[in-house]
C-alpha cells in the first residue's frame, strides 16, 4: 500500500518492543464479537486505477467551462488567476494545522490576519473573524450573535434572503428557542420590513442584492433597527458586489455576513466555500468563530496570535459563543491571494465588467417576446418572468448546452406562483457570443 | 586554510556565529521577513488585467458604491514571494511529525488534490440542473456507500461542513426525533465524559440542552457507575467520543448504549477518532445512534491552516427520517437529489447548509478511500495504532503516561514527569519545537494534569518515530537535569519567539489600520 510506510519486519520489531504477539492484542477493550467485522467493500487500488474511476465520474458532468454559464443564486463562476491555486496548494499551507503553536505557524496567521483586514475594509466594518463554514451558515451564527448581543428572541428574514439561507437560520434559530418571522419571497424587493421590527426582535436579515437581485438601501432599515433595540444584519452572496455598491458598513449594517466564494474560490458543487463574517469593535467579544490578532514576541518583534478565545469551544465549552472549531482557512487564503491581486482597483473593474455582462443580459433576454425583466436595478445578477415553467427550460437549455441559471421551482420548490421565475447571473467570464447563444436558445425553448 | 587557484577560501572559517548578533535585514538565510500586503501593495494598482469595461450607465439603483475601499492590489511577482515567504514561516505534515493528538495529522495524498480539481468536480455549479451533475451525484452517492459499510449504519448526512457541524446535525436529528415522541420539553438533559471534546458541549448548548459531565474511572474510560445514577428521564442524549479523547476504547460502550436507550435517550457518538477503528470495529454494532466522520483526519482531505473539513454524519433507524436535506437518492442509474419535503423529507428537520456539502472534501476522501481499499483502511488503522503504542512504550522510560495499559491510535501523558523540574507542559512543547517538531496536543483532555497527547498515525516511519522518540527523551532528560532555563525560552530558532498572549488579548488588533496622517 502505497502511503504506508510500515514494512512488515518494522511491524514485527515494534509488537517486539510494545511486548504483543498479535496486532489484536491492542484491540484487546473491543468486545470480541464487534472486531473483525466483514465489509463489503473493494480492496487496495493503484493510483491510476483509482484516476480513471474518478476521471470517467467527472467526465458525465458539464462542466461551466464547456459553454455558455449563466448560474448563480449563492455561487458564481469568476476566474481566477493561477498565483492562487499554486500557492494553496504548498504543502506548508495545504498541510498545516489550525496554527495553534504561533512560533511555527506564522505563515497562516498574517494571512489570516491580512484576511480579516480585507474583509472588514470590503464590509466597511471595523473587524472580521478568520472565516465561517459559508454564506449561509455565518447568516445563521449571525441570528445567533445578535441574540446573545440584545438579549432578545425574534428573528425577522426578508422575504429578499436566499431561501436556503433562511432555512439554515431559522433551523438554528428555533433550536435554541428564538421566534423566526419569515417573510415571503418579496419578488418585487419592495417589502415593508420596518413595520416588522418591534421591541422583541433581535435582528433583521436582509440581503442586498436580494436574491431576485434587487438592491436593496439598507440606511433607512438599520435606522428602524437601532430605534428598536434591533441589529441590522446585512447578507450577500456574491463578493464581488463590494467592488461596486455602497458598503454594507456605510449603510449602517451592525452584522455583515456573506458568502465569499467568488473571490478565489471555484464552484466545486458548493462546497468548500468561505463564510465572510464582520461586525463592529463593541462587539467583539460576542463574535463567532476563530480570531487572529498582532501582538510581539519576547525580542519584541511583531508577530500574530489567535486571541479572544475565551469566547471558543476549547476554552469555554458550552458556554462558547458557537460550536465552530475547523473553518475555512484554505478558501480564506485562497480569497486573500486573490483580493491581494486584485486590490482596489482589479475588484472595482472586476465588479464593473461582471455588472455590464448582466445588463447586456438582461436586455438581449428580456427583449424575447414574453419574457418580462423583474427588476429595475441588479448588480450581476436578475430575474425574468418566463411565460412556462422555467424549471423545463433551464432542462431545454441544458439540452442546447446552455447553463441559463436557477428556475424559481428549484429555490421555492412549494410555491408554484414562483415556478416561471428564472435567476440569471454573469460575471466577467460572461462572453458576448455566449448571451447571444442564450438569447437563441432560449427563442428556441420557449 | 585551503585556497583555490584564485585565492577565494574553500573550506569554512570558524567562528562563534551568536558573536555576530543579529543580522543587519533581520532575516536568517532561509527565513525572510515580510510585512503586511497594505505596507508593500500599492493602493491604486493591481496585478489583474482585465478588458476595459464599456463605461455603460450603471443600474445600481443609485446605490453605487462612495468610499474607498482601501486595498493593495500587488504585482504576480510581489504576490508570489509575499505568500511563499509566508509560506516558509508554517510548519506542515509534509516537513515532519505533526503529532498533535485529536487531530489525526495524516499525509494527504496528491492524487486527492488531483482529482478534486477535474473540471466535471471543480467547475460545476450546486444549482445546475441535476441532469448535467449526475457523475458528481453518483461520486456521493458511492462514498455514503462507503461511509455507511464503514461504519455500520444505515444512513448518512452528507452536508456537514467539519465535525462541529456533523455534531450539530446528529443532535438536530435527536432534537426532532424527540420532538415527534412529543418528549423535547421533558428531555433537556445532555451527558457527556469530563474528557470530551469542546465542540460536544458546544453543540449541545446551541441546540438549547443543558450539559453535565459525567466523570472519568481510575484508568481514564467513563465511570459506569456514575454515569448510571446521571441517567434519567430528562436525559435526551449522550454525547460520548470512541475511542475517547485520551486515546482509549470505551469497554463498556455496549452498555452505555443500552442503558441509555433503556433510559428513553439517543447515543451520539463522537467520530473524530475513527482512525483508529476503521475496517476493524464498525461502530453501529455498539448501538450508537448517530456519529460524525471527519473527512479531513480520518480520510486525509488536508487541513489547510484549520479548514476547510468535511463532517458527514451517519444516523442510526431510528434518526434516519430527520436528516436534513439535501440527500442523494439512487434510483437505478439515475440520481436524485432530495431537495424538498415533497420528495419524501417530509420527517427532515431542514438544512444545514445552502448546498450539498463539501464535495472538494468528498472527492478527496473517495480517493483515499478506493486507493487504500478496506484492506489497506483496516492496516492502516493498525499501523495507526501499533505507531502509538511504539511511542508509548518508548517514551515509559522517562514520560509519565497517564494511564496503565495499551493505548489506541494515540498516546497520552501527563506532567507527573516534570514534577519538581520547573518545566511544564507548554515549556517541554516549545522545547520541541527547536528540535524541529510541531509539538503534540497540549493541556487536552482536561481530565489529566498538563496533558500532552501524542498522535502519530500511519504515516509516520519507524526511523522518524524512533527520531522522534529519541529526542523527546533525551528533552525529559534534560528537564529533569535542571534545566529549565533552556525550556522556559524556548523556541529559540523559530521564526518567532513566544508571543504575548495575554497582551493580544487584552487589547485586540484584529486588524490592519493605515497609519494615522
Ligand atoms: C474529539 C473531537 N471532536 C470534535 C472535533 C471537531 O471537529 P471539527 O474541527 O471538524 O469541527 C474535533 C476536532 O478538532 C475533535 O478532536
Amino acid at each position: 500500500m502505497r502511503y504506508l510506510p510500515l514494512n512488515p519486519s518494522d511491524r514485527a520489531e515494534m509488537q517486539n518492543v510494545i511486548g504483543i504477539d498479535s496486532i489484536d492484542d491492542l484491540f484487546a477493550d473491543v468486545p470480541k464479537e464487534a472486531l473483525n467485522p466483514v465489509f463489503d467493500l473493494p480492496n487496495h487500488q493503484s493510483e491510476m486505477a483509482v484516476e480513471r474511476a474518478l476521471g470517467e465520474m467527472a467526465q458525465k458532468n458539464v462542466s461551466g467551462g464547456q459553454g455558455p454559464f449563466f448560474v448563480g443564486a449563492g455561487a458564481y463562476r469568476h476566474h481566477v488567476p493561477a498565483v492562487v491555486d499554486h500557492i494553496i496548494q504548498r504543502s506548508e499551507f495545504l498541510t498545516s494545522y489550525t496554527p495553534y503553536q504561533p512560533e511555527i505557524a506564522q505563515g497562516t496567521l498574517q494571512y489570516l490576519f491580512e484576511f480579516q483586514t480585507q474583509v472588514a475594509a470590503l464590509t466597511g466594518m471595523d473587524v472580521a473573524n478568520a472565516s465561517m463554514y459559508d454564506g449561509s451558515t455565518a447568516c445563521a451564527e449571525a441570528a445567533l450573535m445578535a441574540r446573545r448581543v440584545t438579549r432578545k428572541n425574534r428573528v425577522v428574514i426578508s422575504g429578499g434572503l436566499h431561501p436556503h439561507y433562511a432555512s439554515v437560520t431559522r433551523c438554528n434559530s428555533e433550536l435554541i428557542g428564538d421566534e423566526v418571522v419569515l417573510t415571503p419571497a418579496n419578488i418585487k424587493g419592495d417589502e415593508d420590513l420596518i413595520a416588522m421590527i418591534d421591541d422583541q426582535t433581535s435582528c433583521v436579515i436582509v440581503q442586498n442584492p436580494d436574491v431576485f437581485g434587487h438592491i436593496r438601501d439598507l440606511t433607512p432599515i438599520a435606522e428602524a433597527a437601532h430605534e428598536k433595540g434591533a441589529l441590522l444584519i446585512a447578507v450577500f452572496t456574491e463578493a464581488v458586489c463590494l467592488g461596486a455598491l455602497q458598503s454594507p458598513g456605510a449603510m449602517g449594517a451592525d452584522i455583515v455576513v456573506g458568502e465569499g466564494q467568488s473571490i478565489g474560490n471555484s464552484l466545486n458543487f458548493g462546497g468548500p466555500y468561505v463564510g465572510l463574517f464582520a461586525t463592529r469593535q463593541k462587539f467583539i467579544r460576542h463574535m463567532p468563530g476563530r480570531l487572529c490578532g498582532q501582538t510581539k514576541d519576547a525580542e519584541g518583534k511583531r508577530g500574530f496570535v489567535l486571541t479572544l478565545s475565551t469566547r471558543e469551544q476549547h476554552i469555554r465549552r458550552d458556554k462558547a459563543t458557537s460550536n465552530i472549531c475547523t473553518n475555512s482557512g484554505l478558501c480564506a487564503l485562497a480569497f486573500t491571494i486573490h483580493m491581494s491581486l486584485l486590490g482596489e482597483k482589479g475588484l472595482r473593474t472586476m465588479a464593473a465588467l461582471s455588472h455590464e455582462a448582466a445588463c447586456d443580459a438582461a436586455d438581449a433576454l428580456s427583449a424575447l417576446p414574453g419574457v418580462e425583466l423583474l427588476n429595475d436595478n441588479f448588480f450581476n445578477e436578475f430575474t425574468l418572468r418566463l411565460p412556462n415553467n422555467a424549471e423545463q427550460v433551464v432542462e431545454d437549455l441544458a439540452g442546447k448546452g446552455v447553463l441559463g441559471g436557477v428556475p424559481g421551482g428549484r429555490l421555492w420548490p412549494e410555491q408554484d406562483d414562483l415556478h416561471n421565475l428564472l435567476l440569471v447571473a454573469a460575471t466577467e467570464m460572461t462572453r458576448t457570443e455566449h448571451i447571444r447563444k442564450f438569447v437563441t436558445a432560449l427563442r428556441e425553448v420557449l | 586554510m585551503s585556497m583555490n587557484p584564485q585565492g577565494r577560501p574553500t573550506a569554512p572559517i570558524e567562528t562563534d556565529p551568536v558573536k555576530n548578533g543579529p543580522t543587519h535585514t533581520g532575516n536568517k538565510a532561509l527565513q525572510i521577513e515580510e510585512k503586511l500586503i497594505f505596507e508593500i501593495g500599492d493602493f491604486h494598482g493591481t496585478g489583474v488585467d482585465f478588458a476595459q469595461p464599456k463605461g455603460l450607465s450603471p443600474r445600481l439603483g443609485g446605490l453605487a458604491r462612495k468610499d474607498a475601499i482601501g486595498l493593495p492590489g500587488l504585482s504576480e511577482p510581489q504576490a508570489m514571494r509575499h505568500y511563499v515567504r509566508l509560506s516558509q514561516k508554517n510548519y506542515a505534515i509534509d516537513m515532519g511529525p505533526f503529532p498533535l493528538g485529536s487531530c489525526t495529522m495524516k499525509h494527504n495524498p496528491r492524487l486527492n488534490e488531483k482529482m478534486a480539481r477535474l473540471a466535471g468536480f471543480a467547475d460545476i455549479h450546486p444549482l445546475q440542473p441535476v441532469s448535467t451533475v449526475q457523475g458528481a451525484l453518483e461520486l456521493i452517492d458511492i462514498l455514503a456507500m462507503w461511509l455507511k459499510e464503514i461504519t455500520g449504519m444505515p444512513a448518512v448526512a452528507m452536508s456537514p461542513k467539519a465535525g462541529a457541524h456533523g455534531e450539530l446535525c446528529g443532535m438536530m436529528a435527536i432534537k426532532a426525533a424527540l420532538k415527534a415522541r412529543g418528549e423535547a420539553d421533558a428531555r433537556r438533559r445532555v451527558l457527556a465524559p469530563e474528557s470530551s471534546h469542546g465542540t460536544n458541549p458546544a453543540t449541545a448548548a446551541q441546540c438549547g440542552f443543558t450539559v453535565d459531565d459525567i466523570p472519568a474511572d481510575k484508568t481514564g474510560r467513563v465511570d459506569i457507575k456514575a454515569f448510571k445514577a446521571m441517567l434519567g428521564p430528562d436525559v435526551a442524549a449522550i454525547m460520548v467520543t470512541n475511542p475517547n479523547t485520551g486515546g482509549l476504547f470505551e469497554r463498556d460502550i455496549k452498555e452505555m448504549a443500552d442503558l441509555v436507550h433503556e433510559a428513553g435517550g439517543y447515543f451520539y457518538c463522537d467520530g473524530a477518532n475513527l482512525n483508529a477503528i476503521m475496517g476493524k470495529v464498525k461502530p453501529g454494532d455498539l448501538g450508537i445512534d448517530a456519529m460524525h466522520i471527519n473527512l479531513h483526519k480520518t480520510f486525509s482531505t488536508p487541513h489547510g491552516g484549520g479548514g476547510p473539513g468535511a463532517g458527514p454524519t451517519v444516523l442510526s433507524e431510528a434518526l434516519a427520517a430527520y436528516a436534513p436535506v439535501p440527500y442523494v437518492v439512487a434510483r437505478g442509474k439515475e440520481f436524485e437529489l432530495v431537495e424538498k419535503r415533497s420528495q419524501g423529507a417530509e420527517t427532515s428537520f431542514g438544512r444545514m447548509t445552502a448546498f450539498h456539502g463539501q464535495m472538494g472534501m468528498f472527492v478527496r476522501a473517495l480517493s483515499f478511500m478506493m486507493s487504500h481499499g478496506i484492506d489497506g483502511l483496516k492496516q492502516a488503522a493498525e499501523d495507526a495504532v501499533l505507531n502509538a503504542n511504539y511511542v508509548l512504550a518508548r517514551l515509559q522510560a522517562e514520560m509519565s503516561p497517564a494511564f496503565p495499559g495499551f493505548c489506541m491510535h494515540e498516546a497520552l501523558f501527563d506532567d507527573a514527569f516534570l514534577k519538581g523540574t520547573g518545566v511544564e507542559t507548554i515549556d517541554f512543547a516549545k522545547a520541541m519545537i527547536d528540535e524541529g517538531y510541531h509539538p503534540m496536543t497540549m493541556y487536552f483532555p482536561l481530565i489529566v494534569h498538563g496533558a500532552m497527547l501524542i498522535e502519530p498515525t500511519e504515516s509516520e516511519s519507524k526511523e522518524e518515530l524512533d527520531q522522534f522518540c529519541d529526542a523527546l527523551l533525551a528533552l525529559a532528560r534534560e528537564a529533569k537535569a535542571g534545566k529549565a532555563d533552556k525550556f522556559k525560552a524556548a523556541p529559540v530558532l523559530a521564526p518567532r519567539r513566544r508571543l504575548d498572549e495575554t497582551a493580544a488579548a487584552r487589547k485586540p488588533v484584529l486588524r490592519w489600520m493605515p497609519p494615522a496622517q
